[in-house]
């Protein structure tokens, strides 16, 4: 191995990249999460294959539009669970350089477990070569980055045929997206929910892969159940949702506070009561539990672990306020912010909300998305509807347009008053429900950890 | 009086939010007590020309946009010429500009064929021009700033049969070069931007409206303003946006 001529070539490349996240800790650049990796990567393009090469008992990887990380959280606790120590890139650094931080740091832990981002998965997954890789989804999301979903798609198409046998696929059949990838003879392990108490009347209006990916005709429904998520097939050739082997067989959802849910997987039930609300969250469950049923972690391992999992940052995350609780609930494109007001609609009596929409690089600069949002159902059961952040005024033309009386409509793009504005609104004793884009996520965060109330963040599980 | 409105392939084209757009002429209308009818017509549907005042074609994926094409000309392109011809508004972004116009040709030289409604001509390019982008255009005499997105990898040259809808203050438009943005002949409008186009351009939606019901009923129609505060302070973010876009 060429590595191993130049060992101190290598040491001293590290040693440069450790060196630049402490430099940027200090300056004040954040927690470094990227930084040394990508110092690294530009001394070592080989890096992650080399650092890798340390993880013994292998590697799984995660990627899908939603639901990347909080199906990395359920799948670690699985893991934990069975007696792995597992190095994860839990801060949702999801690029080269996030996962090369991650690895420059890695202590003894022999598991990798990864979320990455839908584009760069090809190349990550050639570098990390994965005993297992999970296919989740793909819904519109930041179209000014990405271009358009069948890019991606063929992306997954391409790594899928030149993937090792050895490694697993994980892949959602209730995805009509993810079929005909180029499988081939190869055998997947399919994972759906089953349970169709919880269809839909309709597929929603500008639901993506409408067409079938074998012969373009369209894709019809007996049961759409999230987006274009469902039990799908062809109108026309014989191309139909797989039957899945890991299957959520009965969904119990109980508002914003969880659910209970069967999972029926070959090796008998997992029966858990997740600490996370919506079908969103049965999917994730479902495909954590269908990954490491592919890594050979037992029904009874896996039940206990799915209860005890707890939201992860932003997403469902509940937080303490003077006189109300806060739920966060990350909206960053329309099939999640749906799922989100699909949520809320199951809660009793008027609602408090506050949502809040910025338009950097991390959130898409592009926001017709909030268009796509079906917001209407949510409006007459709004008592208070703050607005904020970079684009709060579009927000507030989302609203306007989708005949919410001008009163209710109040749009403060600062956040800190609008945070005071919503708390002064809600009513006392209840709850708040913050729907904010990906950084205002991380800008409200922020602030709640400035005012103090981080320290007493608690969770459901 | 009604403001009756045809949307061209909801299902296939609406990437960009284009129902925005539609939401925008039905609130619009009904605010000022104006009934507003919104018919949909799909893949092999025929659609009648003077059944409609108002055209409205949206953007779609690429996959979307090769299965609509041949169904526009085989299916609703004499109409759509006829409805244009007799004064009807046409408002196509995006992707519905590019198939408005004589066709889009693909890097790998494919193609997609046009119906010619506007005299342009559509050629992909290496990359796609993306950002805020804004505007200035002048309808009926009146000059304005209009805002919004942009984002397609198809550069779209015009004939001398048709004007730009307008000239770029800050952003790339129709093809980066020209300095133009969209394009406009009669009651016709093609146009890169999206956001979407209307919420943020109320001057913009109110005259279409205007020109359609001047259609329908021979003579300008009193439009009652509205408290558009909400859109003046939005319009300002994307101008702000598209301004140090270019610079």
């Amino acid at each position: 191995m060429a590595l191993s001529t130049m060992p101190s070539m290598r040491r001293l490349a590290y040693g440069i990249a450790r060196a630049a996240g402490v430099a940027s800790r200090r300056l004040g650049r954040g927690g470094g999460t990227s930084v040394p990796g990508a110092v690294l990567l530009r001394l070592r393009p080989n890096a992650i294959a080399e650092l890798a090469g340390g993880l013994q008992d292998g590697a799984a990887c995660i990627s899908a539009t939603n639901g990347k990380t909080t199906t990395a959280r359920l799948l670690a606790e699985c893991l934990e669970q069975d007696g792995t120590k597992v190095l994860a890139n839990t801060a949702g650094a999801n690029l080269g350089s996030g996962i090369t931080t991650v690895l420059l740091a890695r202590t003894d832990e022999r598991f990798g477990l990864f979320e990455i981002d839908e584009a760069a998965l090809p190349a990550l997954a050639d570098a990390l070569r994965p005993r297992v890789i999970v296919l989740m989804n793909l819904f519109r999301d930041q179209l000014d980055r990405y271009g358009e979903l069948e890019t991606i798609a063929d992306l997954w198409g391409n790594l899928v045929r030149d993937l090792p046998t050895e490694t697993a696929l994980v892949v959602n059949a209730d995805d009509p997206g993810l079929a005909e990838l180029g499988f081939g003879d190869r055998e997947v392990l399919w994972f759906g929910v089953e349970d169709t108490r919880h269809a839909l009347e309709d597929v929603p209006h500008a639901a993506d892969a409408r067409r079938c990916r074998r012969c373009g005709s369209g894709v019809v429904y007996d049961a759409p159940l999230l987006g274009h998520l469902g039990h799908w097939r062809c109108e026309s050739c014989d191309l139909a949702r797989a039957r899945p082997v890991v299957a959520a067989s009965r969904v119990d959802l109980d508002g914003v506070h969880g659910q209970d849910i069967v999972i029926t997987t070959p090796h008998g039930e997992v029966r858990s009561r997740l600490a996370l609300p919506g079908l969103h969250n049965a999917y994730n469950a479902t495909a954590a539990t269908a990954a490491a049923i592919a890594l050979g972690i037992e029904p009874q391992v896996i039940s206990p672990a799915l209860s005890a999992t707890a939201p992860a940052f932003g997403r469902a995350e509940r937080v303490r306020l003077e006189a109300q609780d806060m739920l966060i609930l990350l909206a960053k494109n329309p099939a999640g912010v749906n799922q989100n007001v699909r949520t809320l609609l199951l809660e009793d009596g008027p609602l408090d909300v506050m949502i809040g929409l910025n338009d950097r690089t991390a959130d898409g600069q592009d926001v017709s998305w909030i268009w796509d949002v079906d917001y209407e159902p949510l409006i007459p059961r709004l008592r208070s509807l703050t607005l904020t952040g970079d684009r709060a005024y579009d927000l507030g033309l989302r609203f306007r347009y989708a005949g919410a009386a001008d009163e209710l409509i109040h749009t403060q793009p600062n956040l800190p008053l609008a945070l005071d504005r919503a708390t002064r609104e809600a009513a006392s004793g209840g709850t708040l429900f913050a729907l904010p884009s990906y950084t205002a996520m991380l800008d409200l965060r922020q602030e709640l950890v400035r005012r103090g109330v981080a320290t007493e963040f608690w969770r459901d599980g | 009086m009604k403001l009756r409105i045809c949307h061209l392939y909801p299902r296939e084209l609406n990437i960009y939010a284009d129902r925005g757009n539609i939401a925008v002429f039905r609130q619009r209308t009904g605010w000022r007590g104006i009934d507003c009818e919104v018919v949909e017509a799909g893949l092999d549907e025929a659609i009648d020309p003077d059944a409609h005042d108002l055209f409205y074609l949206g953007g779609g994926q690429d996959r979307d946009q090769a299965l609509v094409a041949p169904d526009l000309v085989a299916t609703k392109s004499d109409a759509l010429h006829r409805a244009a011809d007799s004064g009807a508004v046409v408002l196509a972004v995006c992707g519905g500009y590019q198939l408005a116009g004589h066709g889009y040709k693909a890097t790998d030289s494919s193609a997609l064929p046009g119906i010619g409604l506007i005299d342009a001509d559509t050629v992909a390019g290496s990359d796609r021009l993306i950002g805020d982008l804004a505007i200035e255009v002048e309808l009926d005499g009146e000059l304005q700033r209009v805002v919004g997105y942009e984002n397609h990898a198809g550069r779209t040259r015009l004939g001398p049969d048709v004007q730009p809808f307008g000239k770029v203050l800050a952003g790339a438009g129709n093809d980066s070069e020209s300095g133009y943005e969209g394009a406009m002949r009669d009651r016709v409008i093609g146009t890169y931007l999206h956001g979407p186009l209307l919420p943020k351009n109320p001057w913009l939606a109110d005259r279409l409206i205007s020109w359609a019901l001047q259609r329908r009923t021979g003579r300008v129609p009193e439009l009652e303003p509205l408290a558009d505060e909400l859109e003046a302070k939005a319009r300002q973010v994307a101008i702000g946006r598209a301004g140090r876009r270019s610079g």
